[in-house]
């Protein structure tokens, strides 16, 4: 993974220095609110439903070992013992003091880490396929380029207040991970007919309010030209981009009101005027960063893992785990393995200081060191050697970390909803927990396969919830939380905005809602299919009868 | 003929050095406890405890001063909507719940 | 209001004209852009003429023209919107415009280094203390992730000539 050289850990210092200024103006007066709020805001702190919230960024959602433990301690030392990892691969801290801000700052930046640009309107984290590096079918990791862009985009001084908030997704292989098209800009690598690797420019997507499929504006933009196109696309946003409304400032709305075609003609024009300039990507810094993400130094593994054989027939738990929460690494004899922050019960997407700890010294020991966290709020250790599985699953499950339900019915995405922000109209965390615990049932959860349940307490969308197979949205009714119900979204490479299913629902009824949508498809589907399939196939009609029946 | 129930309001911002949730209280300071706060019982008294917020978020002491609708009790003065009673009271599933998903570990 | 250009405060020789205004003798003059349209007389005038451009107004049309103009005035009506560091860039990389490039509206030191970078070497500040504000903000950082027209070197061209990882 990335290692900071000495620029980028002097420009970290300069910026823990600048902030430090900042927040001692900012105590003592000199600064008024409105002026300190987007410096703040440039540094991920918000001020949030219960104190001042920090979101620390994790580049592409990949973090050292040294990293995790770092993060572990400031949830120790100046929160209140755990983080929540967010949907766009970045940690929260909920209970953070201002005048201990600079502190934190300097924490993370021994550590080669830092809250810059998580929040503002600026270009954010930029996210990556979690399995980068790793998956099977990838054919570039996505995190040099994610990386290339995170360098070009660290206080871009033209683009640093922009009509909104700005985010960029990478995809390095055919399956999209990093859900491109629900992204301002998503960049998905393919190979042209000449073999070469480049990348199909996607721009405009977005949930929230108006969700949007991203449009594609260039097929193949050839690697050393990434930074000035984009470049070019962002410096015609900043020129177009509405700001007298803050609903209609993403790009999303500018593509929606001039159209696909002629954002392309005007990235296109601006392009012409700076390509092969200044931003061109020389070999040698493609190479220089490449090499940082190049694999880890895989041992040759036996052919078949006897112990494993042994405790899948043993323990069905063993058995479950391994069919959902291991996948296949492209190196043989190598798993990804998925570490579920869904427990029964627990707040979804949340880790205590002793898990991350923990986690982090079973990546020392067992995947060279490396952590990911996914835009589906869960961690993944993804060099793992099968030979260390069996004693990776009892590990995990003494963590609370080896519940079998990646992907199922039981790993829901969600925000933090009413409990913690102040933009949301609705608890989702108690509904989230309430559903884990209404399919609690392991076989029955495996019987339902593949279903993303996916939940935001406000229309902002956090909890991703246009692109869930079932999409919840909390709402309030006169002073009631109630949600609304959606099916058929997807985040995938066959992306689809999910579709209003009927009237809301209120609090009390939505876990048999869902338990009832789940009967639905049960009792509808064929062989094989997934419950978005048979959505797909059947359409909503079965489902609305079957829910508002009874009402 | 219909009398207007007197809406009761209180003045809550966040204590600017540390964050916290805070309400102001009758002695003119700036409390954790809701129960403590003052009660603005009309419009003028609720505008002039905005006044005072306003007043002391230019101080630099508190940050984003705003009123809220208020309900009485035996406690003292509670929040009416949901989203300010999490606010005063925390998040709805005790913290120690996401703490607890981790199981006996030796770390300090 | 007190300019600050070059690390120093001067007074400002130059004046606003309004739209309606008759055009003064040869004083340093700075009209907008639809004064400059309407207003044959501008050409031939002698005199410092500066423009003064509205954030919406776009930069890459004026090319043929902007060599006239010793001064162009840019305006951030809030802080926040950033149109104008765009219109900065593409006046002094695009149209090499190097006459003064002034920053107007609401100009704060948090975001001195930011407009510097972009091309602004005139500030009209109003308030706080601009010296003491620009010697901090041009001090804050030695390290800058991305080329801009403004000299420095960035990182990934240093590291070229480092060679290696340092």
């Amino acid at each position: 993974m990335y290692r900071y050289d000495e620029l980028d850990r002097t420009f970290v210092a300069e910026r823990v220095a600048q902030f430090r200024d900042q927040v001692r103006r900012r105590l003592s007066g000199d600064l008024t609110e409105d002026e300190f709020r987007p410096l703040r805001l440039m540094n991920g702190l918000y001020l949030q439903l219960h104190a001042y919230m920090l979101r620390v960024a994790i580049p592409y959602g990949t973090l050292s070992s040294r990293q995790l433990h770092m993060l572990a301690q400031i949830a120790r030392r100046y929160d209140r013992g755990f983080g929540h990892f967010t949907t766009r691969q970045n940690i929260q801290f909920n209970w953070i003091k201002l005048q201990e801000a600079p502190d934190i700052l300097a924490d993370l930046a021994a550590v080669e880490m830092h809250a810059l640009q998580t929040s503002g309107n600026c270009i954010r984290n930029v996210t990556a396929d979690h399995w980068a590096g790793a998956a099977p079918d990838e054919i570039e990791d996505p995190r040099i380029w994610a990386e290339i862009i995170r360098q070009w985009s660290t206080l871009h001084p033209e683009f640093s207040f922009l009509p909104r908030k700005f985010k960029i997704a990478v995809a390095g292989a055919p399956t999209d991970r990093a859900a491109v098209k629900v992204h301002d800009i998503g960049l998905r690598m393919h190979r042209n007919e000449a073999g070469e690797a480049g990348f199909e420019v996607i721009v405009g997507g977005g949930l929230g309010r108006t969700p949007m499929i991203g449009k594609t504006i260039r097929d193949f933009l050839p690697k050393r030209h990434l930074l000035s196109y984009l470049e070019a696309i962002l410096r015609v946003y900043n020129a177009l981009g509405r700001r007298d409304n803050l609903f209609k400032s993403r790009i999303k709305i500018l593509v929606h009101e001039i159209g696909a075609a002629e954002i392309a003609r005007r990235v296109e024009e601006e392009w012409a005027e700076i390509r092969g300039g200044a931003l061109e990507l020389p070999i040698e810094t493609i190479a220089g960063i490449a090499a940082q993400f190049a694999a880890p130094a895989f041992a040759p593994q036996p052919q078949s893992v006897l112990e494993i054989d042994a405790l899948r027939f043993g323990e069905p738990g063993f058995a479950r785990w391994l069919k959902a929460n291991v996948a296949a690494h492209r190196e043989r004899g190598y798993a990804i393995v998925t570490l579920s922050l869904k427990p029964e019960g627990a707040p979804p997407g949340d880790a205590s200081a002793a898990q991350m700890d923990a986690v982090a010294d079973l990546a020392d020991a067992m995947s060279f060191g490396e952590i990911r966290v996914s835009h589906e709020q869960n961690l993944i250790l993804p060099h793992v050697p099968r030979t260390a599985l069996p004693a990776l699953w009892r590990a995990l499950a003494a963590l609370n970390l080896a519940t079998p339900n990646a992907g199922t019915i039981t790993d829901i995405i969600c925000c933090p909803g009413l409990d913690y922000c102040s933009l949301a109209n609705a608890r989702s965390i108690p509904v989230s927990q309430r559903l884990t615990r209404r399919f609690a049932d392991l076989a029955r959860v495996h019987d339902i396969g593949d279903l993303k349940i996916k939940m935001s307490g406000c229309i902002n969308a956090c909890g991703h919830h246009h692109v869930g197979h079932i999409g919840l949205l909390g709402v309030d009714k006169n002073g009631e939380e109630f949600y609304q119900i959606t099916l058929g979204g997807s985040a995938e490479s066959d992306a689809s905005l999910g579709t209003i299913l009927g009237p809301a629902v209120s609090s009390e009824a939505v876990v048999d809602a869902v338990e009832t949508l789940v009967e639905t498809y049960l009792a509808e589907r064929r062989q094989g299919e997934r419950f978005l399939d048979t959505y797909r196939r059947v359409g909503a009609a079965p489902f609305k009868e079957r829910l508002y029946a009874a009402a | 003929m219909s009398t207007s129930i007197p809406k009761l309001q209180i003045l809550t911002a966040n204590r600017l050095a540390d964050g916290a949730v805070v309400y102001f209280t009758a002695a003119g300071t700036w409390t954790t406890e809701i129960g403590r706060s003052v009660v603005a019982r009309e419009e003028k008294a609720a505008s002039a405890l905005l006044a005072r917020g306003q007043r002391d978020a230019g101080a630099a002491i508190v940050v984003a001063p705003y009123l809220i609708a208020a309900v009485e009790g035996g406690a003292g003065p509670r929040a009416a909507s949901l989203r300010e009673q999490i606010r005063a009271a925390g998040p709805s599933q005790p913290v120690a719940d996401a703490v607890a998903t981790a199981v006996g570990l030796a770390y300090p | 209001m007190p300019l600050l250009k070059n690390g120093a405060l001067v007074d400002d020789p130059w004046r606003r004209l309004a739209d309606d205004d008759p055009l003064p003798g040869t004083d340093a003059v700075i009209v907008t852009l639809a004064r400059w349209r309407a207003d044959r007389a501008l050409a031939g005038r002698r005199g410092p003429l500066g423009l003064a451009l509205k954030n919406g107004d776009a930069v890459p049309p004026l090319a043929g023209e902007i060599q006239r103009f010793e001064l162009v005035a840019l305006e951030f009506p809030k802080f926040t919107d950033g149109r104008a560091y765009s219109q900065a860039r593409l006046l002094r990389e695009r149209l090499g415009f190097a006459g003064e490039l002034r920053a107007t509206g609401q100009v704060l030191p948090d975001q001195l280094l930011f407009m510097q970078r972009c091309g602004f070497d005139a500030f009209e500040i109003a308030n706080g203390a601009p010296l003491e504000a620009w010697r901090k903000a041009i001090a804050s950082f030695s390290v800058f992730y991305q080329p801009t027209g403004d000299g420095r070197e960035a990182v990934n061209s240093r590291r070229r000539v480092l060679g290696s990882r340092i």
